[in-house]
This record gives C-alpha cells, structure tokens and sequence, in this order.
C-alpha cells in the first residue's frame, strides 16, 4: 500500500462510526478531567477537532507539521493553551488527542488489514498531534511563568507615612540590587516629599540577612543620612541578630530595634512627639 | 573533606549560574535545614552561609554548581553543602579569609563569615584550577 492508498482507509476510520466514535471520544477525555471542564464545552472542542482533522485528511494531509494541518494545530494549540492556564496536567491535556486512539482501537480486533495500516498510519499522526499539544502547554506554562517573574519584580515596595514626619519602608523577601535600587530611590523620593526626617526600614519580611542584603540596606542607610535624615532598622528577630554577630557584619552606628514598635516609639520621641496614656475612667 | 552523605538521602546538585539560583540555593537550603530539624538559629545561619557561597561560587568563580544533603556521622544527622567553581581560584586563600579583604566590591566577610556560620568548612582551591568550598552544619 502506498502512502496515497492510507488517506481514505484513514478518513474512513474515523468517519465510519462518526457519532459513536466521538461520543466515545468525548466520553473517554471527560471521564479523566473528572468533570473539570463542561461536557458541552469538551463536545464543541473535539468536535471541531474532528472536523478539521477529517478536512485535513481528506485534502491528503497526514503530517502533523504540514501546512494542511494548521487549522488542526490551531485548535490544538488553543485548547493546550486553555489547559494550561486553568491548571490542567500535561497528561490531562494531552489526552484529548491521545483517547481518540484509544476510541478507535476496537478496529484493531476486527478490522481489515487496510484498517489496521490505517490505523498506525493515524497511530503516528496523533503522536505527533500531542507532542504537539504538550509543546504548546509547556510553552503556555513557561509564558505564565516569565509574566509572573515580571509581575513581582514590578511588586511595589511601598513607603508609608506612620507619622508626621516618619516614614517606614517594610521589606519583604530578597534584596537584590535591583529592588535596592527601587527601594532607595522610593525612600529618597518620599523623604522629600514628606519632609520627614526619621525614617523606619523594617526587615521582618526579609528571610535572611547576609552581606549582599546588609550591603544594600547600609548604602541606603548612607544615602538618607546624606539627605538629613535618621534611619533606623527595626524587625531584627534573634536567628537574624546571631546570624549577623556570627557573619561580623557592622551595622556601626545605626539604630537597630527588635520591632516596628519599638523603632516607631523611638522615631515619635526624636521627633518630639511624647506620648502618654490616657487616663481612663476609675483610674 | 570527605562528605558523610547519609546514605538513605540522596544529595542534589543544583546549577549556580544565575542570580535567581542563589535564590533556589537559598530555598533548598531552608527545606534541607528544616528537615534535619535543625534549630531556628541555626537554620538561618547554615541558610545565610549557603547564600554567600553562592554568591561568592557566581560572582567570583563565574557559575558553578551546588551539591548539598544530609549527613551522618558520630550519631548525628547534619547538613552540608558543596560549592564547587571552574573559576580562577583563589591564590592568596590566607588573604581571602581575612575580614574586610574583598576582591570585589563586597563587605569581604563573605568567605570568612561563612566559616563562623557552620560547624565544618573546607576551602579546596587553587589558582587556576577553580574552587571548592564545603560546609556542614550539624543538628544538636
């Protein structure tokens, strides 16, 4: 049989039992997806499949790669795509072109030799069809994945006004130079347009302290001093502070405190503000 | 130094070749140190000494890898960590262990810091020939 004599054999597989064969086909993807995705969704999906298949096949296609194939690998790419946007496995997705081999197996029982011939020939075509669909889910995942990374580098770190005239910065996660960079030029920036003179740099959020993040933090400390303002360190929990002893890094004569409070207390009273509690009633 | 690598533990080697695996250095250094239930302190400083060596494996010795475990020895479970570079070594290991003593623009406690941070260092370099740093943090 030459490769011409497969087309038909293949088309007249898959057209045989037309209905049978994709409700079967249909069946078999939900079956495994578990009701994740509507069963009328799933039957629009794959019968569009099906349909641009058999169009392809007809017109003599039989390469997944092919220019006939495209309206095919756009639908697969769009339904890859889908998949691995709302969170669905490789194998998950992929199945969606690996169960019509499955659907069509039976044939391999009481088929012709020509339906057999066929069928590997389809056999090879869907093997390439989902690694096809795999290629495109992990390209879709890898997508999703860069525009996470940019989403936290654009993560803003935020410069809040705790008082008149202090400010704070709460650091979460790493300190790379690029978000010191951000994190100073913000400090900066809001030092000048709130006219504050103390400003709280809070490291709570920060896992680990070693001489790359405690660099970053005293050049910024540097900076500040330079504008005429009074920084101070505050959320130094006790593994950070022996970590720092241990490592030998001077902090000179920067103000450190254990928390917030604590750095917040000591800015209101270098900035004169007292306070006192008040007294209630029956005290 | 010869590394005890538990042996129900298979050791993983990690690529340091990029700013981000330093991160991940950092990150499996932190499931390691909590698996061996090691203390709070104590994981924060084998975690802080993981970073700087890989700090110091991708600025100054260009990229390199890390292969770090669990360990046993004398009744103790541990963990360590191996930074190994193909980088130009260091010639002056004497002078590289000295606080403040920087090749680059560093705070050059680094190195030195480190061997503060855990229990066992081995400083295996030369120049030229690239460098090899092990650290091993034990459980008490």
């Amino acid at each position: 049989m030459t490769q011409q004599d497969a087309f038909p054999g293949m088309v007249k597989l898959l057209t045989a039992d037309g209905q049978e064969l994709a409700t079967g086909w249909v069946d078999r993807v939900a079956g495994s997806l578990k009701g994740r995705i509507s069963r009328n969704e799933l039957d629009r999906e794959l019968t569009e499949l099906y349909t641009a298949l058999v169009e392809a096949l007809r017109d003599g296609v039989a390469d997944a790669h092919a220019d006939g194939m495209s309206e095919v690998r756009a639908l697969l790419t769009e339904l890859s795509r889908n998949r691995a946007r709302q969170g669905f496995s490789p194998t998950e997705t992929a199945i969606s072109v690996f169960a019509l081999k499955h659907v069509l197996e039976p044939v391999l029982q009481d088929g012709s030799d020509q339906d057999i011939r066929a069928y590997l020939r389809l056999g090879r075509l869907l093997d390439d069809l989902g690694l096809f669909t795999i290629e495109t889910y992990s390209r879709t995942r890898e997508e999703i994945i860069s525009s996470q990374a940019d989403q936290l580098l654009e993560l803003s770190t935020p410069v809040i006004k705790l008082w008149d005239g202090v400010i704070a910065v709460p650091l979460v996660g790493t300190l790379d130079s690029a978000r010191t960079q951000v994190v100073m030029e913000k400090l900066l920036q809001a030092l000048v347009d709130t006219g504050s003179e103390q400003a709280i740099i809070d490291i709570t959020g920060v896992p680990a302290v070693d001489t790359q993040v405690a660099q970053h933090l005293l050049k910024t400390i540097v900076a500040a001093r330079l504008m005429g303002a009074e920084c101070t360190v505050s959320g130094i929990r006790p593994q950070i502070a022996q970590t720092i002893v241990a490592l030998g890094i001077e902090f000179g004569d920067i103000v450190t405190k254990a928390s917030l409070a604590d750095a917040l207390r000591l800015a209101l009273k270098k900035s004169g503000v007292e306070i006192t509690r008040g007294g209630g009633v029956g005290r | 130094m010869n590394v005890p690598w538990a042996a129900d533990d298979e050791p993983q080697t990690q690529p340091v070749v990029m700013n981000d695996d330093v991160v991940r250095v950092r990150q499996f250094a932190r499931g390691l140190s909590q698996r061996c239930k090691l203390s709070l302190v104590d994981q924060t400083k084998f975690i802080t000494a993981a970073s700087e060596l890989a700090r110091n494996t991708l600025v100054y010795g260009g990229g390199g890898s890390c292969t770090a475990g669990l360990v046993r020895g004398r009744g103790r479970l541990g963990v360590a960590a191996v930074f190994e570079d193909f980088g130009p070594g260091i010639p002056d290991i004497e002078l590289a262990m000295t606080d403040g003593w920087t090749s680059g623009g560093g705070l050059g406690l680094g190195l030195s810091g480190a061997r503060r941070l855990v229990d066992e260092f081995a400083l295996d370099t030369e120049a030229g020939r690239g460098t090899k740093v092990t650290v091993i943090k034990w459980a008490r």
